[in-house]
């Protein structure tokens, strides 16, 4: 892309709006679809109302391996040529400003209401094809979603995912001024992902207050991340213990899941890290007591997570389910532009903790943890291995925590700008792009939860699969409702 | 006269009372192996008690096919408790062949509830039965390959006699094929009671799952009655493994069968439902094995 359509931006880093250059809707095609093809993602397309003029769409592109971001803009009035026939990634970006703005991108495949869908199901027709609707409520205590499948026996021809039914305009409601209510729906825009949501909204806001946060209060959200990350990831592997009827797996990674969530509430006195986040820094502090405590539980979880890891890897009837289900190629986890660990586990390299490192993450370097097959297999061993190294991490940092002030207090946010935001949570990236109006108010604020963009990857992944391997598949993605929904 | 009927008594009264206790067996063995304490060893009985004592809930697309299911089934695996002897006494009713209709009253309560699941309309549903035919259109011909070389070794057809004394004879001249077939059968058993490796019984995943997908529209007494139907049917199928290799020891070889079944669910994950036939195959070889080696 030629550097005078694009602004380059670093993660997280707020800039002026009128240093953005604003393109031909040509050009924005061109150079979105040019720097996907050279490698880069797409890692958020958004529109920005601008009153009768039409629609400001901005678009954010990562180059990862070069950790690099740009950020390009276009103005479209109310239709353009869809990008999604050309970059399938746009697809879900595409539906959603169709629904917000009532834009129409011409050509798109499939211009389904992302969120508020009560549009007739894709069918594959045939004598013997039968569908099997699944949800929106569930048998089990999950969060709400519909999963069309259209079926021939046993086999899965295609499956269609329906969302939108968690939706709250979380958007909207970080809009306008910064209040203390603010940072408590950056907590809830998805219930497992309080530290990554809410770390990103207080980098972004930050960013656009020009504060810098102490050296101490990084390394402590470094510290409830990756404790959030180890949960999650432990938690799934439980659970996936369980969908396959393995319970001494089940049982065992649920209680060291429940050991992760007690060191949360040690450090934030919350279960899911609630309350500990602020603009500024962290209300909470790590005393030298608690320091010894958390080292001599994690060396305990450690050790126990390599036994049970081994309990779980080397069961011959675990790895006859998880070998080869729901199998997604490195092809199409580029052209979906997947992220976490779902990508990572189809070979493709990116991981924001070491792309775009923001915080400790500048300083402490994680090691990647790559799979090759994507099948449910990979998703669990990367699940297993990014948590290990998690815990390395966090016996690291812990004992060597730097000095600094807890918190400081974050200065009003810089007018007409905008602020892009970015980090690794346990999904994979989370992306968070403020705007900033005349007044310093929040005039467009956009989320981009992971899960947004690896719901297509459950799709493809069930594609010719078995019917009855949907759950583990879909336990192995563990996507968020809430996140997607917004 | 009065003996008889004393005996009567107490076969119908130990068929009636004891099958809930098997479940409950399961249970604690899962729970110790995985390092819970598990719910009570009684539990399956508060279950029931629970169950009778609610309403229904009937689906306006439903008809009494779908209410005769789990009634039917029951029946059924009454009936086949009757059959089977308990011990040194032989059953209440037993005749030549009843071996034969021992076996069809299992399918007679599969075709009620396949029947029930597809009256139901719903897709879950109609899965299951599909998968439940499927599936016990394999595991038949193993139980009757088991069936046919225990009664060839017995030279009769009649259960009570079947698992009477002539059976330690059998065990002294052909105890490789016995064996064979003890093996096939437990694979059977498990298959037929949705225990993993086949179907896991304690699932929420629809998708996932064989035998409880097809009751999922039933509801309490109904559900109730299924839920001992399950038990009974453990029981029943039970006392034909025990006494065929533990003869003279039902009691004992119930619990350590129960035990088994226990372990194997804690020890290792289901199969990929596509693999379940190939269980079922391996059981039907392991029985047609011993078929051979006891045809000379």
């Amino acid at each position: 892309m030629s550097a005078s359509s694009s602004a380059p931006l670093r993660n997280p880093q707020a800039i002026p709006e009128r240093e953005l250059p604003v393109v031909s809707i040509a050009e924005f095609r061109t150079g979105i679809l040019s720097a996907v093809a050279a490698g880069g993602r797409l890692a958020a397309l958004f529109g920005h109302p601008m009153g009768k003029s039409g629609v400001k769409l901005c678009a954010i592109l990562a180059a990862d391996e070069a950790g690099e971001c740009a950020v390009v803009t276009t103005a479209v009035k109310d239709r353009y040529p869809a990008l999604a026939p050309d970059c399938p990634q746009a697809q879900g970006f595409e539906r959603e400003l169709a629904e917000q703005y009532g834009l129409t991108p011409e050509g798109h495949p499939w211009l389904k209401p992302i969120r508020n869908g009560s549009y007739p199901f894709f069918r594959v027709e045939g004598e013997e094809i039968h569908e099997v609707a699944v949800g929106p409520v569930h048998a089990g205590i999950i969060e709400p979603g519909h999963f069309r499948f259209q079926c021939l026996g046993e086999r899965v021809l295609h499956l269609e995912i329906q969302l939108g039914f968690q939706h709250r305009g979380v958007e909207r409601l970080l809009e306008g001024a910064i209040s203390p209510r603010s940072v408590a729906v950056a907590e809830s825009v998805a219930g497992d992902t309080v530290i990554g949501h809410t770390l990103v909204f207080c980098e972004a806001i930050e960013a656009l207050g020009e504060c810098q946060v102490s050296p101490r209060a990084q390394a402590l959200r470094g510290i409830a991340l990756e404790l959030e990350r180890a949960a999650n990831h432990v938690g799934d592997l439980g659970a996936l213990g369980a969908d396959i009827g393995f319970l001494p797996a089940a049982a065992h990674f649920g209680r060291l899941r429940g050991e992760f969530l007690n060191l949360l509430i040690e450090l934030t006195g919350s279960r899911y890290g609630r309350s500990f986040l602020r603009p500024g820094g962290v209300l909470f502090d790590l005393s030298s007591s608690l320091e010894t405590q958390f080292t001599k539980r994690l060396g305990q979880a450690q050790r126990d997570l390599k036994t049970f890891a081994s309990l779980f890897f080397d069961n011959a009837s675990v790895l006859g389910r998880l070998e080869g289900t729901g199998a997604v190629s490195r092809q199409v986890s580029d052209e979906l532009g997947l992220v976490g660990p779902a990508a990572r586990a189809c070979g493709s390299h990116r991981d924001v903790r070491r792309d775009h490192p923001s915080g400790i993450y500048q300083f402490a370097h994680i090691p990647i943890v790559l799979g090759e097959t994507g099948d449910v297999y990979a998703r669990a061993l990367i699940r297993w291995l990014e948590t290990e190294r998690s815990l390395e991490f966090l016996l690291e940092q812990i004992g060597n925590l730097p000095e600094g002030e807890l918190r400081i207090s974050c200065g009003k946010l810089a007018p007409n700008h905008l602020a892009l935001s970015l980090a690794e949570g346990w999904r994979g990236e989370i992306a968070h792009l403020v705007i900033t109006d005349p007044r310093g108010q929040i005039a467009r604020y956009k989320v981009v939860d992971p899960s947004f963009h690896n719901w297509m990857a459950l799709s493809m992944a069930m594609r010719d699969g078995a019917i009855s391997d949907f759950p583990l598949c879909n336990k192995s993605f563990n996507l968020s409702y809430a996140g997607h929904d917004l | 006269m009065i003996g008889l009927s004393c005996r009567l008594l107490v076969h119908v009264a130990v068929v009636l009372l004891a099958p809930p206790l098997l479940l409950g067996v399961i249970g604690k063995t899962k729970a110790f192996l995985t390092g819970r304490i598990g719910p009570p060893i009684l539990q399956p009985y508060y279950d029931l008690w629970k169950l009778w004592h609610k309403g229904a809930v009937y689906s306006r697309t439903t008809s009494w096919l779908f209410r005769a299911g789990p009634m039917v089934a029951l029946a059924a695996f009454l009936v086949a408790a009757l059959l089977i002897p308990l011990g040194s006494q032989p059953a209440p009713l037993s005749f030549f062949g009843d071996v034969i209709l021992w076996a069809y009253l299992f399918g007679l309560a599969r075709f009620a509830t396949v029947l029930a699941a597809m009256d139901t309309g719903s897709s879950f549903e109609g899965m299951g039965a599909s998968r439940e035919v499927t599936f016990s259109s394999l595991a038949e011909p193993a139980l009757f390959l088991g069936l046919a070389v225990v009664a060839r070794q017995t030279q009769s057809l009649s259960l009570s006699q079947m698992l009477g004394p002539a059976l330690a004879h059998a065990w002294a001249v052909s105890a490789p094929a016995l064996g064979l077939v003890a093996a096939s059968l437990f694979i059977v058993l498990l298959a037929e009671n949705a225990r993993i490796p086949v179907d896991d019984p304690a699932t929420h995943l629809e998708l996932t799952m064989i035998h409880e997908v097809m009751v999922l529209d039933h509801g309490g007494p109904d559900l109730g009655l299924i839920l001992y139907g399950s038990a009974l049917k453990l029981f029943v199928l039970g006392m034909l493994l025990v006494q065929l290799f533990l003869p003279g020891m039902p009691w004992v070889g119930l619990l350590v069968l129960c035990l088994l079944i226990g372990a194997v669910e804690s020890l290792m994950a289901r199969l990929r439902l596509v693999h379940v036939p190939r269980l079922l195959m391996a059981a039907c070889a392991l029985a047609a094995m011993g078929l051979l080696l006891v045809w000379s």
